[in-house]
């Protein structure tokens, strides 16, 4: 869909306009605010060590030689800082028996994965704190290491933590049976089973662990002797941190101060409360001295949390006609060795999911949180939704192709239609709005689906050795995190509500307040642009305030596709509020009644009349306060905190073409095609921005990414040199377009983009990777389907 | 060891450890921080600059070889607050959302440019093979590269004809 053209002056029509971002000119230029390039008087260096064991327990560290090198400042172990550190936060105990360890910021007498941090050094430089590392001497015992995940689960199996008793720290279940949502779904199988009209699909499909891999490696600094101590982070969530430090260190919340300046990039993997941010707070307050700790990549592989790894059992009862009657869910989630913010909760997310866009009469869901010797796992692009969009859209192609139905087909027969809206889900949740069979028809279009089909055929004919695939996925997504009262419900530690003020200048000139905290989205720009259109006022005249307790002091940050579905929508809903407020003052400006105004493009309009004033007028007469309405405050300014009803549900239909030489089984892109429906859209080129990138993060988990350990717990893939981010030339241009069906659940119509296309591209592309070898008997393929994985899966199913 | 690197036109004097890195002396010696760095592998290309006009990862090149080369760094590249075609580009084209690898990017396209003024798609792609985004699927930075590509040619047209 195109941009509307408006004349730059024009301030209102904003929806639809896409916009150069405001962002851009510092970031162009290099002179960005990245948290490394921070250097404060008097500052040390900290540099942590880590345990190159998965598990064992410490029996003696000596610093003493470490202590004496040049410009090392301190030394400090786990017993050191073992009363002041208290445990990270964990806020998702997602049932009252949940199983977790403790969780130290530095270990103190066990380490539980490598990388975990045993001491640190602070120095003068950053290079002497590093080489200090090196005169630490650290005794270990090993311990048993427990790696993968479907043994760790079973009984017998060495723990990682033997004072838990097991490895399984909880089950969560939702019974759409027991839940009254719908049928029972054990009856639903048996039915399935043993009539000559039904199917039973059954598959195990794994979802291996992957590393956000934010571009810009994490970085904090600390100054602890400004009047609020003051830290700067390279996070998503400055809020929360500031909440959480001040909860689970004990330090007044108000002698604290969080700032997120530039941040490069988080995709769920800055939305954490770090070991090293503790660390780098409790140092630098120990020290008075200012500390700065900023992370290499390949730390930050080896310590900052990873995202996916589950086992998915899946099973999928339908009749012969291809209509599915239930499906069951039995979910294992690696944790890695500890919970850290939100890892538990994280594939409890996606029980809402599984059934996707279709209606499915019963429905089982079950999860257990699982402990291995590895890094944590916690949110990543999707968090929970990634994962059962690709369980529920794998199995409906595997169910198509036993049928030997259509993959489109099977889904139409199964989805909800536009008629239905809103509709509850089998799950639990009420979808609002969508329209599946208009995105499914411009992706059809744009795809040239039969075309696609048909030479499919010819080429399995002629036994070419390059096989086209084409696959095959839609989505949706509960996103616009959110309603505080469905977090209670699922025991979640907070809300989901936002927080905006929006603050109209003497000159004009508007500033905004917002609690989201971006990191390359673009909200000042679309935020900027709500505030031009719904304020009447020029999109330069705003400015969006961000990332820093201080001067925006309530919010619950960036994270599931909330920024401007929750957000946005404060930000319109404190605008409203300053219209609302401005209204008597400018009946009183022009002694009209209240209701003969009419507010457009910024003016009130004396309606029939040629007589207005402008909003901006409006604001110096308040600043002047000289001549008020009687009992109005001289004000204008807002401040709203915004808790959304529903969610919002984004959807989509992607379509996929690969060609695989099953001589060499490699796997090549060949177009994709991605027809979202976000709702109401802001401004279309962010929105598309948002959509590339998400295809690339789904895409390079179907063929790319893995984070692989040997057998004794080492992280194999810890640096960019093994672990395969793809490149420019890994991948094509992508073809995207927009169905506009606007949500029905918010003021705005939006719905969130920010997950949206590394939901729907992983099973896309795996999809198409096995439409292409299924007929070499292949059933599935482990991500990432790399060459030699593709090639022995043609191997073992030619058998 | 003392040495001497012309940055992004200013003439720097200074005393440096053999071990030092480019990147950290740009960033930590002279405050040129908008050269960044994004992994130790030499694989992200973050930390792109140009050393005597063609691109290099900062990373991978010590201080001390700069001694006596001149480097520009993304700092350098605007003339008078006039952005560099490119620049422009990456702008006018959303070629970047968290902006974390698009100092190395920028510096990568121009150079690649210089090699090829009109590159194709599959060129662009393989000419910025080096530089990894997290970010934007790459599709807008491919875009904008053509896009500053016909922006430059044009630029250089008069230019060729002794016009200026
Ligand atoms: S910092 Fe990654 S290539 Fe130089
Ligand atoms: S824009 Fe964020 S890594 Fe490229």
């Amino acid at each position: 869909m195109t941009a509307v053209a408006e004349p730059a002056s024009s301030p209102a029509g904003e929806f639809g306009r896409s916009r150069a971002r405001k962002e851009d000119a510092h970031l162009i230029t290099g002179r960005s605010r990245w948290t490394g390039n921070l250097t404060l008087p008097g500052m040390l260096h900290m540099a942590v060590l880590r345990s190159p064991l998965a598990h064992a327990r410490i029996t003696g560290i000596d610093v003493s030689e470490a202590k004496s090198m040049p410009g090392v400042v301190a030394v400090y172990t786990g017993a050191d800082l073992a009363e002041e550190q208290g445990d990270l936060p964990s806020a998702w105990p997602i049932t009252p028996d949940m199983k977790k360890p403790p969780a130290p910021a530095l270990a103190v007498d066990t380490v539980n994965f490598a990388g975990d941090a045993v001491a640190v050094v602070l120095a003068r430089s950053d290079y002497e704190a590093h080489d200090a590392l090196e005169g630490i001497d650290v005794d270990y015992e090993d311990l048993p290491v427990v790696l993968d995940l479907e043994s760790a689960a079973a009984e017998g199996s060495e723990l990682v933590h033997p004072d838990l008793g097991t490895n399984v720290s909880a089950t969560w279940k939702l019974d759409s049976g027991e839940a009254g949502s719908g049928g029972d779904v054990e009856q639903a199988i048996a039915e399935a089973e043993s009539s000559p009209d039904g199917i039973v699909v059954r598959r195990t499909l794994r979802q291996q662990r992957l590393v956000p891999a934010f571009m810009e490696p994490r970085a904090v600094v600390v100054d602890p002797n400004a009047q609020q101590a003051t830290m700067w982070s390279s996070t998503q969530i400055p809020h929360i941190l500031k909440l959480m430090l001040a909860m689970t260190l004990g330090i007044p919340e108000h002698k604290l101060r969080v700032i997120a300046p530039d941040v490069g990039g988080g995709f769920g993997g800055k939305l954490q409360v770090t070991p090293e941010e503790v660390l780098t707070l409790l140092t630098a307050r120990r020290l008075g001295k200012p500390v700065k700790y900023a992370e290499s990549r390949s730390e930050s592989m080896q310590a900052a949390h990873h995202g996916r790894a589950q086992l998915q059992k899946l099973t999928l009862a339908a009749k012969r006609d291809g209509t599915v009657t239930g499906m069951k869910v039995e979910l294992l989630a690696d944790m890695g060795a500890y919970m850290r913010l939100l890892s538990p909760g994280i594939p409890v997310l996606g029980a809402f999911m599984f059934n996707g866009i279709y209606k499915i009469p019963a429905y089982h869901f079950s999860c257990s949180p699982v402990f291995t010797s590895k890094v944590p796992t916690d949110a990543y692009r999707g968090a929970g939704r990634p994962e059962a969009t690709f369980g529920i859209e794998r199995m409906m192609s595997e169910l198509a192709a036993e049928l030997g139905i259509d993959p489109l087909e099977i889904r139409e027969k199964n989805w909800i239609t536009h008629e239905e809206f809103p509709f509850n889900t089998v799950s639990g949740l009420t979808y609002d709005t969508g329209n599946y069979e208009a995105a499914t028809a411009r992706a059809r279009e744009l795809f040239g689906y039969d075309a696609l089909r048909r030479e499919q055929a010819e080429r399995r004919e002629r036994k070419d050795p390059v096989q086209l695939g084409i696959g095959v996925s839609t989505f949706t997504e509960m996103c616009g995190l959110a309603p505080s009262r469905v977090l209670g419900s699922l025991d979640y530690g907070a809300g989901g509500w936002e927080h905006a003020q929006v603050r109209m200048l003497p000159t004009g000139k508007v500033e905004v307040v917002t609690g989201i905290s971006p990191h390359g989205q673009g909200h000042v720009t679309g935020f900027s642009q709500v505030v031009a259109d719904r304020l009447g006022v020029p999109f330069d005249d705003v400015e969006i305030i961000h990332g820093d307790t201080q001067s925006a002091p309530k919010g619950l940050d960036t994270y599931g596709s909330r920024s401007l579905t929750v957000g946005g929508v404060a930000v319109a809903h404190a605008v409203a509020t300053v219209i609302a407020k401005a209204r008597p003052i400018a009946a009183h400006m022009m002694e009209c009644a209240e209701d003969d105004l009419e507010f457009t493009e910024g003016r009130f309009q004396v309606r029939g009349t040629e007589k207005a004033v402008g909003i901006t007028d409006v604001a110096l007469a308040v600043f002047a306060a000289h001549d008020m309405p009687e009992g109005v405050e001289p004000s204008l300014d807002s401040d709203v905190t915004y808790d959304p009803e529903n969610f919002s549900f984004p959807h989509g239909t992607h379509l996929c073409a690969v060609e695989v030489d099953t001589e060499t089984g490699r796997v090549e892109l060949r177009s994709y095609v991605a027809v979202d429906d976000v709702g109401r859209v802001v401004n279309p080129m962010l929105v598309e921005g948002q959509v590339h990138g998400g295809l690339a993060q789904g895409i390079a988990q179907a063929l790319f990414e893995e984070a692989v350990y040997d057998e004794s717990g080492t992280l194999l893939s810890g640096s960019f040199a093994e672990y395969l981010i793809p490149t420019a030339a890994d991948l094509p241009s992508f073809t995207t377009d927009r169905t506009e069906t606007p949500a029905t659940s918010n003021t705005l119509g939006v719905k969130g983009v920010g997950e949206a296309g590394t939901i729907a591209s992983t099973p896309a592309v795996v999809n198409a990777v096995l439409d292409a070898v299924r007929q070499f008997g292949v059933r599935d393929i482990d991500m990432p389907c790399t060459p030699m994985r593709v090639w022995k899966a043609i191997q073992e199913g030619a058998r | 060891m003392r040495i001497t690197v012309d940055v992004d036109g200013t003439r720097y004097s200074d005393e440096v450890e053999p071990r030092m890195l480019l990147v950290h002396y740009l960033r930590d010696q002279l405050g040129k921080v908008g050269t960044v760095s994004g992994c130790d592998t030499s694989n992200c290309g973050a930390c792109t600059v140009h050393l005597d006009g063609r691109s290099v990862k900062s990373c991978s090149v010590l201080a001390v070889q700069a001694d006596g080369h001149e480097v520009t760094t993304v700092e350098g590249l605007a003339q008078d607050g006039t952005l560099h075609p490119v620049q422009e580009a990456f702008h006018e084209c959303h070629a970047l959302q968290c902006g974390y690898c698009t100092p190395g990017m920028i510096m990568q396209s121009i150079d690649l440019l210089e090699e090829n003024p009109d590159p194709d798609e599959q060129q662009v792609r393989e000419g910025l093979e080096g530089n990894l985004c997290r970010c934007t699927g790459y599709q807008n930075i491919v875009k904008a590269v053509q896009s500053a590509a016909g922006t430059m040619r044009e630029g250089s047209a008069p230019q060729a004809g002794g016009a200026r």
